[in-house]
């Protein structure tokens, strides 16, 4: 149950109370809320007496008569604008004229009632100021957990990136007072982490580029037919340096023509993330296999590697923000932990869906689904 | 190369870069190092390992790893010194110190230090610690 705290300002005693009767037998239910609402109901009798209750505990829903003995209710709702409030207003008047409803919206009244009002048309008038106080609180409350999203976010992107300066620091002082002795290979390990870390850092400006462009919206996209086909063959030849040092083999199996009406870049993202991955938890002399099937308009990318794998709690982790799979046999492999995310934001713009299988030392399956809008061709 | 050799110092943090740079600044004063990169390491080693001193990072895969362990190592080997490092005190703003009777009661730590932490003070601790 939902209590609107709602004032009525009249200086009619009659007109108080029969709102007030009325108000208070009401239980109002809203679209797409599921709690009931109903109303606890304030008095007050003029301007001065109405101002002072406002100012000292603010009700949710005011109904203000448009002539008082002291002041207009245009000249409380004057007072009021200043402050940013929830508040909405329902003005009463006697005298329905054009000109004092659009004073009274001008100044802030959500709407008005024109005496004589009967209990239903004082019902529906409410209920519609009600449902728009309450989407306004929504609003107010989804704009607040973003806020606190986006905090969060910067707030582990922060440690994200203080983390390998402090490494790389951590070891540049180590070389500086020569822990090791004046023999320069003694520190080649030591060079091996800052570059590691450094990569590393690297990766995660670079994504958290591509992600900030995806999530602004602002990169329009470019859209023509491509053969997917091509993009994974690209994608293969980008990683076969980091395959060939460590023996891994890539292969693509598609058999025809695999057309996607899609921005090609943002292809190439897909398989890059699906396949550097594949490759970087591989193990040595291992192999990728990267299938594309298309059947009517749904396309699958199926990416299999014999790696290192994962087990259900990792699985369960992995597309969050930043996570990485940490353990001895992940320490020397480079990522952001933001590669997933970027995928799963990709494929959702072709309304497609992501699943993985995966057994530890057998390796991970990545299966990516997207659909061939072909037909939004024509409107572009 | 100091001469105070051959006391062992079990190191826990699973910041490898940090395990590593302490592990060789440590060796490099001559103690005996062993590294752990996690709460359950450092538990299968100390089954049959008493080190004479034991450096524990607080905030490992379990928000409180540092504390469970530090109270697991006391339980165990009553004497042995333990050293919370932690960088919880610039990312939360908490402040935890193990310099009060009440706090020594529930923190099983002889001593608490906060990252950044600056070695000579680090190893000052390990020096006055090992000794008594």
């Amino acid at each position: 149950m939902i209590t609107v705290r709602t004032l009525v300002v009249d200086d009619e005693a009659g007109m108080r109370k029969s709102i007030a009767r009325v108000l208070s037998k009401t239980v109002l239910t809203i679209p797409d809320v599921d709690q009931q609402i109903n109303f606890e109901v304030d008095l007050a009798a003029d301007g001065s007496e109405a101002l002072a209750k406002l100012k000292s505990n603010q009700p949710d829903l005011l109904l203000l008569d448009y002539k008082l003995p002291d002041i207009t209710g245009l000249e409380i709702l004057d007072q009021l604008t200043a402050e940013e409030s929830e508040m909405v207003t329902i003005m009463i008047t006697a005298y329905a004229s054009l000109e004092t409803a659009v004073a009274a919206v001008k100044n802030g009244a959500f709407d008005f009632l024109a005496k004589p009002f009967n209990p239903e048309e004082l019902r529906s008038t409410v209920s519609k100021a009600v449902q728009n106080l309450i989407v306004a609180r929504q609003l107010k409350k989804l704009a607040r957990e973003r806020h606190q999203v986006r905090f969060q976010f910067i707030s582990v992107l922060g440690h994200e990136l203080k983390s390998p300066i402090n490494a790389v620091e951590g070891y540049l002082n180590l070389m500086k007072s020569k822990t090791m002795g004046d023999d320069i290979e003694s520190y080649d390990s030591m060079i091996d982490r800052c570059l590691v870390r450094t990569r590393g850092m690297i990766k995660l400006i670079l994504d958290l580029l591509d992600l900030t462009r995806l999530e602004s919206g602002s990169k329009t996209q470019d859209l023509c037919t491509s053969d997917i086909r091509d993009i994974a063959i690209r994608s293969i030849e980008t990683m076969q340096p980091m395959a060939d040092e460590r023996g891994i083999q890539c292969v693509l199996h598609a058999d025809k023509t695999i057309d996607l009406y899609c921005d090609s870049g943002e292809i190439e993202i897909i398989f890059n993330n699906l396949i550097s991955n594949a490759v970087k938890y591989n193990k040595d002399n291992g192999s990728v296999d990267v299938y594309l099937d298309k059947v009517d308009n749904l396309i699958t990318i199926k990416v299999k590697d014999t790696g290192i794998g994962m087990n259900a709690e990792e699985q369960a982790t992995l597309f969050q923000e930043f996570t990485r799979i940490k353990n001895a046999q992940t320490r020397n492999i480079t990522g952001s932990g933001l590669g997933l995310t970027i995928l799963k934001k990709i494929t959702a713009l072709y309304s497609g869906t992501i699943k993985i299988s995966s057994q530890p030392d057998q390796g991970s399956t990545f299966i990516v689904t997207l659909i061939d809008n072909i037909d939004n061709e024509e409107n572009h | 190369m100091s001469d105070v050799a051959n006391e062992t110092i079990l190191l826990v943090d699973d910041d490898f870069d940090f395990l590593n740079q302490l592990d060789i600044q440590l060796s490099a004063e001559g103690y005996n190092i062993i590294t752990a990169e996690g709460q359950k390491a450092a538990e299968k080693i100390l089954e049959d390992t008493c080190p004479d001193l034991a450096i524990l990072d607080l905030m490992m895969e379990h928000q409180d790893g540092g504390f469970a362990l530090a109270f697991h190592i006391k339980k165990k080997y009553a004497n042995v010194p333990v050293i919370i490092v932690s960088g919880v005190n610039s990312e939360t703003s908490l402040k935890f110190d193990a310099s009060t009777d009440e706090e020594r009661t529930w923190v099983k730590a002889d001593v608490f230090l906060s990252k950044p932490i600056r070695f000579e003070q680090l190893l000052k601790e390990v020096q006055r610690l090992i000794k008594g």
